[in-house]
Formats: structure tokens, C-alpha cells, sequence
């Protein structure tokens, strides 16, 4: 096959399916597992689509997450501008020396004393909504305020703030964003992180800018590390747990016999299994995890040379079926913790544990509070986020 | 079902948390970084099952379950 007639990455979906990866994803996955394509700029990455060789090849030290390293199969034209999302794009030393900096307040004790204040979040959201008009928009009343204001409380950015950041990380994660938007809003979202780290220096508060800010302080980070990890947070902290809150809210409502089980069950565990297995079942980070070689690696009979990319496309991996059972059907009781939506090896999620106590609250608090919630348009009419580099849907008009 | 001998490798965790939510009653974490640390590296029989898993969650492979050698087998 020559390099004009590889398939393109990323592939799309089936208009009736919105659930599911797209079909081309899977017939790779049953025909050549590891095999080449194309990307954006007509470079060629190996699209890796089984479930074990993704957690190989994420977990192996050969492989580099270095978006400045020549092969690594970028997923659009590099913003202008330039400056570092924290560090999600470097490898080790580096990335565990900046990522240490912040897993303090994502440890699971931490996080299980933020579960009140994020119970009160949703039902305070909740109880908004049902005071106030129907149908409404499920992702503006709800989904998008739940994880912002949990995660500029953890940060200690003032809410008010939230139409600033909410539509500047819109622009950034859009495939269809021009490099200069892009870098006009990564600019606009660092520059303001990079003032409000300013004034938690000259007067800290019991807030995660703060503790950046005092490292900053005694030298362990640039100010510059500083605001980078800043904007990673704020960005990683709302607008994947929105879509996840939004999009499960969809795919329950379309299978109302798991939402009965989730809704009825009586039981927290059942809540708990929901959420791992729409964490795997909906994959929301739909561009693959983007990776190079850095040496030679043998691997599922094929050689990967030193220099060549790799997409990792979890979302067909989590369907995998030597890893999950029937793979392509949501079942709220099955033990889906092994899923790799949040990514394996060194870089998987450092807010999967906040990500996971958000989706507990609101999967085991929405459907229960508003038993009677439902679509108020159709499945059809329902926007799609296919151009997003997180899946999800731009609104979803309810009614009860 | 036998039982374990668990050790944990610090320097190469990434605080996931997922060990700890698998089998809090043998993982915890450091509070200043969130770093693995071991409540027992010998758990009772019947954590086993949940210590394997969590080694199998981990993301930087930081858990190393060896078997003990169980009870030999009744003639």
C-alpha cells in the first residue's frame, strides 16, 4: 500500500451510533491490529488498536510523549505562540519532577474530603434547575457548572471568571480552531492564571495557585512551570468531567433499563461500576493518545522504528473483546476498571480520582433527584462534538 | 487463593490512587505527594485477590505481587 492510500486519522463515526467508535476503527482492530496511517499533514503514525498493546506500549519507557520530537504525529498545526500545556506533552525526568508538584490534592483521602462540597454543588444546581424553566440546556445549567466550580475551588479561581475560561478552552480543543485562534486563546487562559499567580504570592489562600505559588517562591518552579500546570488543570479539570456528566446523562436516557438499574438499585457500588463502565463505553479523549518511538520496539509481530509515531486510539481499545466482554454493550454492573480512558503508563490522568468522586455525585444524585428526566428533542437533532478533541455533545435540551 | 507477599516501588508511582481504591487495607498514600505507601506488605489471604488487581491497575507498575508459596497440596 502505498502511503497516498493508508486510511486517514482520525476516522468517523456512523451517524446512527453516536455511542460507538468509529466502524473503520474496528475493522482495523479485527483485520491489522497494528498498521499504518495518515494524519492531518500526510505523515504516517502506527494506529495502535488492541486493548494489551496499548498498555504495553503506554507503560514502556521506549516510548516518548514529547510533542517536540520529530515523528511525534501531531494532531493539527501547532498553535502560534508557542508556551507548554503543563506538562502532559514532556517525558521523564522532567514531567514526574512538574507532575509531583500537584498530586497532593488528587490523592484519594483529599479528594474524598472535597465529596461534601461537591454534593452540595449538585444538589445547589439541582435544585436551580428544578425551580427554574423547562426544557433547558443540561450542559449549561449543569454539567458544565458542576466541574468548574469543583475545580476553581481546588485552583482558588474565582468562579465568576467561568465564561472566560469555558470559551477560551473551547477554542483550544477544537480541531476546526485556526493556529492563531489557538494561540490567542491558550495566551489569553496563561496570561490570566500567570496574574492570578501574581496575587496568591503577595497573598496566598488555602488553594492549589497558592501552593504553586509558594513553590515558585523558594525556587522549585519557574513562574513560567508555574502557569503552565495552571492552565492544564483548569482546562483537563471542567471541560472533560462536562462532556463525561453530559454525554452519560445521553447514553443513560437512551438505555433506560441501565438507567433503572443506576437509579434503583439502592445500592452505591452500582453507581460506582456505572461510572467506570461510561468512562469506558464512551470514551470522550477521541484523537488517540499520541506517542513516538525512541528505539526499535518488536511488538504484536511488527517492528516499530526508532522515530515513528504512534496513535493509540483508546476508544477502540476499550471495546476491545479479548479485554471486555461483549464489548459494545453499556452494562452498569460489570467490572470496568481496567479501562484505559484515562490513559496508562506515566502520563495516565492525575485528576482521575476527582474525575471519578464528580461522576459518583452526579450519576448517583441526578436521575434520583429528577426521576422523570428526559429528552426534550430528539437523538438526531442532538449536537455532536465530532470536530472536539473531547467527544461529548454542545447541548442537551431536557425536560422532566 | 493463596496469599501474597506485596512491594511497592516509589520512585516510579505516579499517585493514580487506583491501588488505594482497589485494596485500601494494604495501600496509602504520602501526604505530601501522594506516593504509594504500604499498610502491610503480607495481607491476609483474602485481600489477595484485590492486591493482585490493584498491581494490574497500576499504571507505572509500581506493585510487585510475588506468590508465597501456599499450603502443599493435600495428598
Amino acid at each position: 500500500m502505498t502511503e497516498t492510500e493508508l486510511p486517514e486519522y482520525p476516522m468517523t463515526r456512523a451517524a446512527r451510533c453516536p455511542f460507538d467508535p468509529p466502524p473503520a476503527l474496528r475493522e482495523r482492530q479485527r483485520d491489522e491490529p497494528l498498521g499504518k496511517v495518515r494524519t492531518w499533514d500526510g505523515h504516517t503514525a502506527w494506529l495502535v488498536t488492541r486493548y494489551a498493546d496499548q498498555r504495553a506500549l503506554l507503560a514502556d519507557p521506549r516510548v516518548s510523549a514529547d510533542v517536540t520530537r520529530p515523528g511525534y504525529p501531531l494532531t493539527g498545526p501547532l498553535r502560534t505562540g508557542g508556551g507548554t500545556i503543563g506538562f502532559i506533552l514532556m517525558d521523564d525526568p522532567e514531567h514526574a519532577r512538574l507532575r509531583r508538584m500537584v498530586t497532593a490534592p488528587f490523592a484519594i483521602r483529599r479528594v474524598r474530603a472535597l465529596r461534601p462540597a461537591i454534593q452540595q454543588i449538585v444538589d445547589d444546581l439541582i435544585d436551580g434547575m428544578l425551580a427554574g424553566p423547562r426544557p433547558v440546556d443540561l450542559v449549561e445549567a449543569f454539567a458544565l457548572p458542576v466541574p468548574s466550580l469543583v475545580i476553581c475551588r481546588l485552583l482558588g479561581v474565582p468562579y465568576t471568571d467561568h465564561e472566560f475560561f469555558q470559551s477560551n478552552s473551547r477554542i483550544l480543543i477544537r480541531r476546526t480552531a485556526t493556529p492563531d485562534e489557538r494561540g490567542a486563546a491558550f495566551q489569553a487562559i496563561y496570561d490570566y492564571l500567570d496574574d492570578l499567580m501574581a496575587t496568591k504570592i503577595a497573598s496566598p489562600q488555602d488553594d492549589l495557585l497558592s501552593e504553586l505559588g509558594a513553590r515558585v517562591s523558594a525556587g522549585e518552579l519557574t513562574r513560567r512551570e508555574a502557569a503552565g500546570t495552571g492552565v492544564l488543570l483548569l482546562i483537563a479539570g471542567h471541560e472533560t468531567t462536562a462532556n463525561m456528566i453530559a454525554l452519560g446523562t445521553l447514553a443513560l436516557l437512551e438505555h433506560p433499563d441501565q438507567l433503572a438499574l443506576l437509579r434503583d438499585g439502592g445500592d452505591p457500588s452500582t453507581v460506582d461500576s456505572a461510572v467506570e463502565e461510561l468512562l469506558r463505553y464512551l470514551n470522550i479523549t477521541h484523537n488517540g493518545r499520541r506517542r513516538v518511538a525512541l528505539e526499535d520496539i518488536e511488538i504484536g509481530g511488527c517492528t516499530i522504528r526508532a522515530g515513528e509515531g504512534l496513535i493509540l486510539a483508546n476508544d477502540i481499545a476499550n471495546r476491545d473483546p479479548d479485554a471486555f466482554a461483549d464489548p459494545d454493550a453499556l452494562d452498569v454492573r460489570r467490572d470496568a476498571r481496567r479501562h484505559v480512558a484515562f490513559g496508562f503508563g506515566v502520563h495516565q490522568c492525575l485528576g482521575q480520582p476527582l474525575a471519578r468522586t464528580e461522576l459518583q455525585v452526579v450519576y448517583g444524585t441526578l436521575y434520583r433527584r429528577i426521576p422523570g428526566l428526559r429528552l426534550a428533542t430528539t437523538l438526531d437533532r442532538i449536537p455532536f462534538k465530532h470536530d472536539g478533541a473531547v467527544y461529548g455533545v454542545y447541548e442537551l435540551p431536557v425536560t422532566w | 487463593m493463596s496469599a501474597v507477599h506485596v512491594t511497592v516501588d516509589q520512585s516510579s508511582c505516579i499517585s493514580s490512587g487506583q491501588c488505594v481504591l482497589t485494596a485500601g487495607d494494604v495501600f496509602d498514600q504520602r501526604e505530601e505527594d501522594g506516593v504509594v505507601t504500604l499498610l502491610t506488605g503480607t495481607p491476609p489471604e483474602s485481600l489477595s485477590a484485590d492486591v493482585r488487581h490493584a498491581a494490574l491497575l497500576c499504571p507505572a507498575r509500581a506493585i510487585t505481587v510475588d506468590e508465597s508459596p501456599g499450603p502443599p497440596p493435600s495428598a
